[in-house]
């Protein structure tokens, strides 16, 4: 294993003490229990917005906080959910007074820890309303398996919820706006190597040269198939045609693409996968109204992509456009 | 025989331990249809529990000690295992408030309610490649063998056999709950990573309190 790390134990914590190092304006990072908050925490008045989940996904969730997203972020160890002490400590944190969004990505851990965070919360009178993301298609949603893991749709879902709670509108709109762009997205995403866990020291799973694995998740989580290595093209029709016949997306949506690198896909290859997604949903007649190019939400140092489809309205457009100032994401 | 304050201690001093030495076994478990943090995990958090352990055994009650041991999981370990251990502690020691000695009777008890919480938190059935399948037959076992008027380390003994079958008896299993549920039929042929830990747990009660 070669990584730029100290030890492997305070991967995390020393992560969390160079992000406030570097955006002391932005954000303040609390350890023990671990959590950041934006800023001007809390907010009176204002609807705060958190999520959390295992560390390895950087910028998610911890990149993301900062005015117009995320009001806090819970991170735990690596690729492991952070508990529920964390949570509601940085739930008491960002309470403004007007309630607490949780967005929450649909893996069993996650969503037992955030389910009694929220007790711990109700119990203290503070209102909690949670969303769970689960955009992936890769994943058979039955009765027979824990749901579709939440993916790419959880940054868009932290960006359209945080300009909407940052406008002003109350927990229930927050929620539903969130709700619906969760509702809208879909995403896949492929692997061309594993991913080496600090503690573990060696790759997840074994990956031939010629080789490449479908339907992967972002814990370095094997995925559905394992098919030989072929041409970008051609592994952007594999992404796009289970996406779009899922929602399913139709000719005439305007729809907003994120193009998402695991953690060590160079951007040069990241264009080349919105160069072939543009000609193909062109050719499907969809419009891309806006894009996301880059590595949003990785699988620590896997190398693959993912891509992400939210059917978009002028009012998802506004929030999606209004200002944002986070280490990972600012405009406006 | 009952069980003491200073048995409830044994047992989870001999977790940690076991956790411990087992570290890279569940993590590699895991590796093959989860994550890989398993063993990561346990291993942190009963570490955490055995450093806490001495001012949880000062309380002279069964019951506080063993919702310290669950507190401090809820809040070390995380993943999945953390909120399901953490609730089995948590239910297991609030069955036994107060209590300086169990008896057998009342051991079968508590350790009803903390596989009845962990069933409560993870929503899982039997044959769902989890954790309950070896707890199950391990609260069947035990309760069976109190009923028959065994003493506890022979009862213990029989719950930790049991949970080890249904353990082995995850491998063929399709996993529909966790993270190994993502694999669909790929998840069959490897032993469950939380079935596993569930064992050692039982496995470190028979032996401490043999």
């Amino acid at each position: 294993m070669k990584k730029l790390i100290n030890r492997p134990d305070d991967v995390v914590r020393e992560a969390l003490e160079g992000l406030a190092a570097a955006y002391p304006d932005t954000l303040r990072v609390h350890l023990e229990p671990g959590y950041v908050v934006r800023a001007d925490a809390p907010v009176t008045g204002k609807v705060a917005v958190l999520s959390g989940g295992g560390s390895g996904h950087e910028p998610l969730h911890t990149g993301y906080v900062g005015r117009g997203m995320l009001d806090a972020a819970c991170p735990g160890p690596v690729f492991t959910s952070p508990t529920p002490d964390q949570m509601f400590e940085a739930t008491k944190a960002v309470h403004g007074g007007a309630g607490v969004l949780f967005i929450v990505k649909n893996y069993t851990g996650d969503v037992m820890n955030f389910e009694m965070a929220a007790e711990l919360a109700s119990a203290e009178g503070i209102e909690v309303e949670s969303v769970l993301v689960n955009d992936d298609v890769a994943v058979t949603d039955s009765l027979y398996t824990a749901g579709r893991r939440g993916v790419g749709a959880t940054v868009l879902a932290e960006k359209i919820a945080g300009a909407a709670a940052e406008a002003g509108q109350p927990l229930k709109a927050v929620a539903e706006v969130c709700r619906l762009v969760n509702e809208r997205s879909r995403s896949m995403g492929i692997a061309l190597t594993s991913c080496t866990v600090p503690h573990v020291g060696h790759p997840t799973f074994d990956l031939g040269d010629e080789e490449m694995e479908v339907g992967i998740g972002i814990h370095g989580e094997p995925g559905r198939s394992r098919v030989a290595l072929r041409p970008a093209d051609e592994i952007v029709e594999m992404l796009v045609e289970p996406i779009v016949a899922d929602l399913p997306f139709e000719p005439g949506d305007d729809v907003l693409a994120l193009v998402n690198g695991m953690g060590a896909t160079p951007l040069l290859e990241l264009y080349v996968v919105y160069r072939k997604l543009h000609e193909l949903l062109e050719a499907k007649g969809m419009r891309i109204v806006r894009r996301l190019v880059g590595s949003c939400i990785t699988s620590l140092d896997m190398a693959g992509c993912s891509v992400t489809l939210l059917r978009c309205d002028d009012e998802l457009l506004r929030l999606w456009d209004a200002p944002v100032s986070t280490p990972a994401l600012t405009w406006g | 025989m009952s069980l003491s304050v200073a048995d409830a201690a044994a047992w989870i001093s001999e977790c940690a331990r076991v956790f411990a030495a087992n570290r890279n076994y569940l993590t590699a478990l895991d590796a093959a249809i989860g994550d890989a943090d398993h063993g990561v995990n346990m291993d942190r958090g009963f570490a955490a529990a055995l450093e806490r352990l001495p001012e949880a055994a000062a309380t002279g009650d069964v019951g506080a000690l063993l919702r310290v041991v669950g507190m401090t999981l809820l809040s070390t370990v995380g993943g999945a295992s953390g909120p399901l251990y953490g609730t089995f502690f948590v239910r297991l020691g609030g069955a036994c408030n107060g209590k300086a000695d169990l008896s057998p009777g009342e051991w079968v008890a508590a350790f009803d309610a903390g596989v009845e919480g962990v069933r409560f938190r993870g929503r899982a059935e039997p044959g769902d490649k989890t954790m309950v399948d070896a707890l199950l037959p391990a609260r069947d076992a035990l309760r069976a063998a109190v009923k028959e008027g065994a003493e506890l380390p022979q009862a213990l003994a029989a719950a930790a056999a049991a949970a080890g079958e249904g353990m082995r008896a995850t491998t063929p299993l399709v996993a529909r709950k966790g993270r190994a549920s993502y694999l669909g039929e790929r998840s069959a042929g490897n032993q469950d990573p939380g079935a596993t830990s569930a064992y050692l747990l039982l496995k470190a009660a028979a032996d401490a309190w043999s």
